[in-house]
């Protein structure tokens, strides 16, 4: 082919989504503590989504008793046992990730975008008096102990999942601000920006069209990550009381109702709780893939 | 010739100046203590009186810390002069309303030095050149779109590379996609702030060659802003030198290159890693060069030069040597040419 | 080669390939570059040819899973020092110093800059058994070999508070202290204004010629080497292509690769603007067959679709051009 400019551009391919997104999985494929959080992941994902129809005892989930199983060890028809009143605990496991990935994802769906676009406001006009508030107001937040802050709010409202999501959606947009308004600070005075700035685009332009794509990477990897931590926030509420009432089947409520009859019928307690571990290790891995995909340049 | 300055802002004359700058100073607070109170001005651009005619060339050249790039941002607009009067066509550039910056923002525009931050990582070839006409309303769709199509042939680009992102093309290809963007909106006058400097001596050529070939089919102007005295000796119609925020020496190019007068410039000029014989019979005779540009924070008292030039008389202590007419259109600003005029 | 001295550092038939996504892109080919006792050697060339892979792989820090050297020799006094491991390994890299490119990025900015400096000294092979006030005293002399003003003071700064010149000089300073044999300067001035650039040119010839030292000065910038060098070598895509004594190769530069670089610059006699040289560098995944700048050569022959050898052309002249020599080069096998 032919080119005004010579040979590079035949062979070489289009940089379009897909080949990057290629690019991106070789990168990612070598690390195999990477794949084995993503697949994890996946995993953790289709139990959840799939529980009615997978679960052996789809009922157990819900208000049910059996005291003729009552505290089985695991066994053939209860591979992981049966709590105090009769319940699979492999069911109500199943059905607890359901609760565990609603909270990541509500709370990161309510948090990221507030936090971001106050990142991006403050970022840009750093130095002029919205960026001494958004950021002051985000350091107040970020003092606040977390665990304190979701007890006052529970205080007030009603211990329920809902709130319990409110109160860590309370405390978690902070990080977002912050992570944007850092990226968004040492990119604006970058000569493209002031491309932008010179040839009189419209300041919504300039923050979600030229700024935001570049804060993509670092907010991605960040979800990732704190998907785990959310996960395990809500876990330690549901632990205290505050999150998923019983009898619903949280995972922290599982944990809970299961530490009065340990060390006995310790698989109440233990098996629920190794969930938990499973599935926040398995985003934390992810996440960590994701980073260095995503932060490194290519050779 | 066309040195007048067009003062009296009636902009429909057909010899107005594309640009004046009337003794344009930029200085940029430096703020300490407690209290972050002021307690020096950096000093980037501290006087400079220069004019530009139309379809002319001139080289503005400096090395770091003469506040060239400054001049060419405050020109464009992303600082404000601290003083001073900055006129395009005869119009006020610092008194303008919005809506008028606006339209003069079609017809001054910018290629910035390094192809690698100039484009945004993250967004198509077609979406950067695009956002210019956009904000311009120039045009629907269909319209941008052969507008674009047009844009890649003007830089010798092949059309597909529309829907590439930066990172797939070369240093060059970039500068040129910076030179596309700025042509974008027709504009007439053009700020180039060292556009082939990160680029290889083989794609400079190229680069620079595709910017004079438009300057003459498109009737451009230009401020070409560079370090590089050698391109200047084949580019420029104008040559202006700046040191430590002021011009030192300013004339034609054949009258500069034939005899240039500030120390400064002889040293510059001597300097110049060349690549031939006749080159080296050309320079000046050597002039080591000592010590190093001082802060522009403290500017040194009388003529900013003269810790390091050799020639450096009682009276450059105490007295800052004003730009002065020696010759036809030759500027300089050194007590050596001052003195003993009548 | 030509000489009958044996070369103090010799670069031999150096392969040097990356594998990536998309494939292995063979960066060097059979790079061949010499450099003798008291010599100053330029290699040169643009980006992507291929001189910052070889400076790497000398100094060490090629990134070795990516990076790959399937054959060739880097010897230094006549040992391989790519077969050299631990202790010999350290000391043959000792008497290298590398002189790095950007003054700014290539200083700790979080330490002062006499500690780096000591550090320097410290890990050296000169400054083993020096206590603390000896190895201050030797910083402080180094520091006014070259030339850095109130070396005394400048120890307690950190580089933030000096200058680009000034930054370099401490650098030079650093390549200095360990008393190496070689010195390798990667771009060592093209953050630097031109006034600038030539001061610490002289410094560095200064300090060659007094210590009886080579050096090796990897650039584009064709008026640096040809103020400052005996002899360079021009690398075009990987490979070297000419080899010539300065004077020579300013004066009749025979692969038209280097006819087309030395046009490309702007002259100060007035010229304009050079053509440069049509087409652009080749992606290393689809290389041209044989001559890699055939694509783009105004004067290829059918016979440029082989590989040319490096033809000499008279004392320590040699080109790789079928226009000057007639020998197609053995391929070893099938690249991978």
């Amino acid at each position: 082919m032919k080119t005004i400019e010579g040979t590079y551009s035949a062979e070489t391919p289009l940089n379009t989504f897909w080949t990057n997104v290629r690019k991106a999985w070789y990168k990612f494929s070598r690390n195999r503590m990477s794949v084995l959080g993503l697949a994890t992941v996946l995993i953790v994902s289709l139990l959840a989504i799939f529980a009615p129809f997978i679960a052996p005892y789809p009922a157990h989930a819900g208000r049910f008793v059996n005291f003729a199983e009552a505290n089985q060890p695991p066994s053939a028809q209860h591979l992981l046992g049966t709590d105090v009143v009769g319940r699979d605990v492999l069911s109500r496991i199943l059905f607890g990730y359901r609760y565990s990935l609603t909270m990541g994802i509500i709370v990161l769906l309510l948090v990221v975008p507030p936090g971001v676009v106050l990142g991006l406001v403050a970022g840009y006009w750093k130095g002029k008096w919205i960026d001494t508030i958004v950021m002051r107001i985000t350091d107040i937040f970020l003092a606040v102990p977390p665990l304190v802050l979701a007890l006052a709010i529970a205080s007030v409202l009603k211990p329920n999942l809902t709130n319990a999501m409110i109160a860590v959606s309370l405390m978690w947009w902070p990080w977002y601000a912050r992570l944007v308004y850092g990226v968004t600070s040492s990119i604006r005075t970058e000569f493209f920006v002031q491309a932008a700035e010179v040839t009189g685009a419209s300041k919504a332009h300039i923050l979600f069209r030229e700024i935001l794509p570049n804060c993509v990477s670092p907010i991605l990897t960040k979800i990732s990550l704190d998907m785990g931590w959310v996960i395990l926030m809500g876990a330690s509420l549901s632990f205290v009381g505050l999150g998923v009432q019983p009898p619903a089947p949280g995972l922290g409520t599982m944990v809970a109702d299961g530490a009065k009859y340990m060390p006995d019928s310790w698989w109440i307690a233990v098996f629920p709780a190794i969930a938990i571990m499973i599935v926040v290790l398995g985003f934390n891995l992810l996440g960590d893939g994701l980073r260095d995909v995503l932060s490194v340049e290519e050779v | 010739m066309l040195r007048v300055s067009c003062m009296d802002r009636k902009s429909g004359r057909k010899e107005a100046n594309m640009l004046d700058l009337a003794d344009v100073k930029k200085y940029f607070p430096v703020r300490g203590g407690p209290l972050r109170r002021k307690i020096a001005d950096v000093k980037a651009i501290d006087g400079v009186t220069l004019h530009v005619a139309q379809k002319e060339i001139v080289g503005l050249v400096g090395e770091s810390g003469s506040g060239k790039s400054t001049l060419g941002y405050t020109v464009m607009g992303i600082h404000k002069p601290t003083s001073g009067e900055l006129l395009f066509r005869g119009q006020d550039l610092t008194k303008m309303r919005s809506a008028n910056a606006r339209a003069v923002s079609k017809q001054i525009q910018i290629v910035f030095q390094d192809p690698g931050s100039s484009l945004n990582p993250k967004r198509t070839i077609k979406q950067t050149l695009e956002l210019p006409l956009k904000v311009h309303g120039l045009g629907n769709r269909r319209e941008r779109l052969s507008r674009l199509r047009e844009l890649m042939r003007t830089v010798e680009l092949p059309e597909p590379y529309l829907y590439r992102s930066p990172s797939a093309l070369s240093g060059g290809q970039r500068q040129r996609i910076a030179v596309a963007r700025a042509l974008a909106s027709e504009p007439e006058f053009l700020v180039l702030d060292e556009p082939t400097s990160a680029l290889d001596v083989s794609v400079q050529a190229k680069v620079t060659r595709l910017l004079m070939a438009l300057s003459r089919e498109l009737d451009l102007t230009y401020l070409f802003i560079t370090h590089d005295l050698s391109l200047m000796r084949n580019v420029a119609s104008k040559v202006a030198i700046m040191y430590l925020g002021r011009l030192c020496e300013m004339a034609s190019a054949s009258e500069f290159f034939a005899q240039p007068l500030h120390p400064y410039t002889k040293m510059l000029l001597s300097s110049i890693p060349v690549v031939s014989d006749e080159e080296e019979r050309l320079k000046p005779p050597r002039v080591v060069s000592e010590g190093e540009i001082p802060s522009p924070v403290n500017r040194p008292t009388g003529c900013s030069f003269r810790s390091r030039c050799r020639e450096a008389m009682k009276i450059c202590e105490t007295i800052d040597p004003p730009l002065v007419e020696v010759g036809d259109g030759h500027e300089v600003a050194c007590h050596l040419y001052t003195q003993s005029d009548s | 080669m030509m000489r009958n001295e044996q070369a103090l550092f010799d670069i031999n038939n150096l392969e040097v390939s990356f594998r990536v996504f998309r494939g292995t892109l063979p960066v060097l080919d059979r790079a061949n570059i010499s450099v003798f006792q008291g010599e100053k050697v330029g290699l040169v060339g643009e980006t992507g040819c291929g001189k910052s892979i070889t400076m790497k792989a000398t100094i060490g820090i090629l990134p070795m899973p990516p990076a790959e050297i399937p054959h060739g020799e880097i010897r230094l006094h006549g040992k391989d020092i790519l077969s050299l491991r631990g202790e010999q390994l350290r000391n043959a890299r000792g008497q290298i110093s590398l002189i790095p490119q950007d003054p700014g990025a290539s200083l700790n900015p979080v330490f002062k800059i006499g500690t780096q400096i000591i550090d320097a000294i410290r890990y050296s092979s000169s400054g083993k058994g020096l206590n603390k006030r000896q190895m201050r005293s030797r910083a402080i002399e180094i520091l006014k070999e070259v030339g850095l003003p109130d070396p005394e003071r400048n120890l307690s700064c950190y580089p933030i508070q000096l200058s680009g010149g000034m930054k370099q000089r401490v650098l030079i300073a650093m390549a200095l202290v360990t008393d190496p044999v070689l010195l390798i300067a990667d771009e060592p001035t093209t953050a630097l204004d031109v006034t600038i650039e030539d001061q610490i040119l002289s410094l560095m010839r200064d300090a060659v010629d007094r210590r009886n030292l080579s050096i090796l000065i990897i650039t584009h910038n064709l008026g640096l080497v040809r103020e400052f060098t005996d002899r360079l070598y021009i690398m075009y895509a990987g490979q070297v292509v000419e080899e010539a004594s300065t004077k020579e190769l300013f004066r009749n530069p025979l692969h038209p690769y280097s006819h087309g670089l030395i046009d490309s610059v702007p002259k100060l006699t007035g010229e304009g603007i050079a053509e440069g040289i049509p087409g652009m560098v080749p992606d290393y995944l689809d290389l041209p067959p044989g001559c890699r700048f055939a694509p783009r050569c105004a004067h290829a022959m059918e016979i440029c679709s082989n590989t040319p050898m490096m033809s000499q052309q008279g004392e320590g002249r040699r080109v790789a051009c079928f226009l000057h020599g007639q020998e197609i080069r053995e391929e070893r096998g099938q690249h991978a």
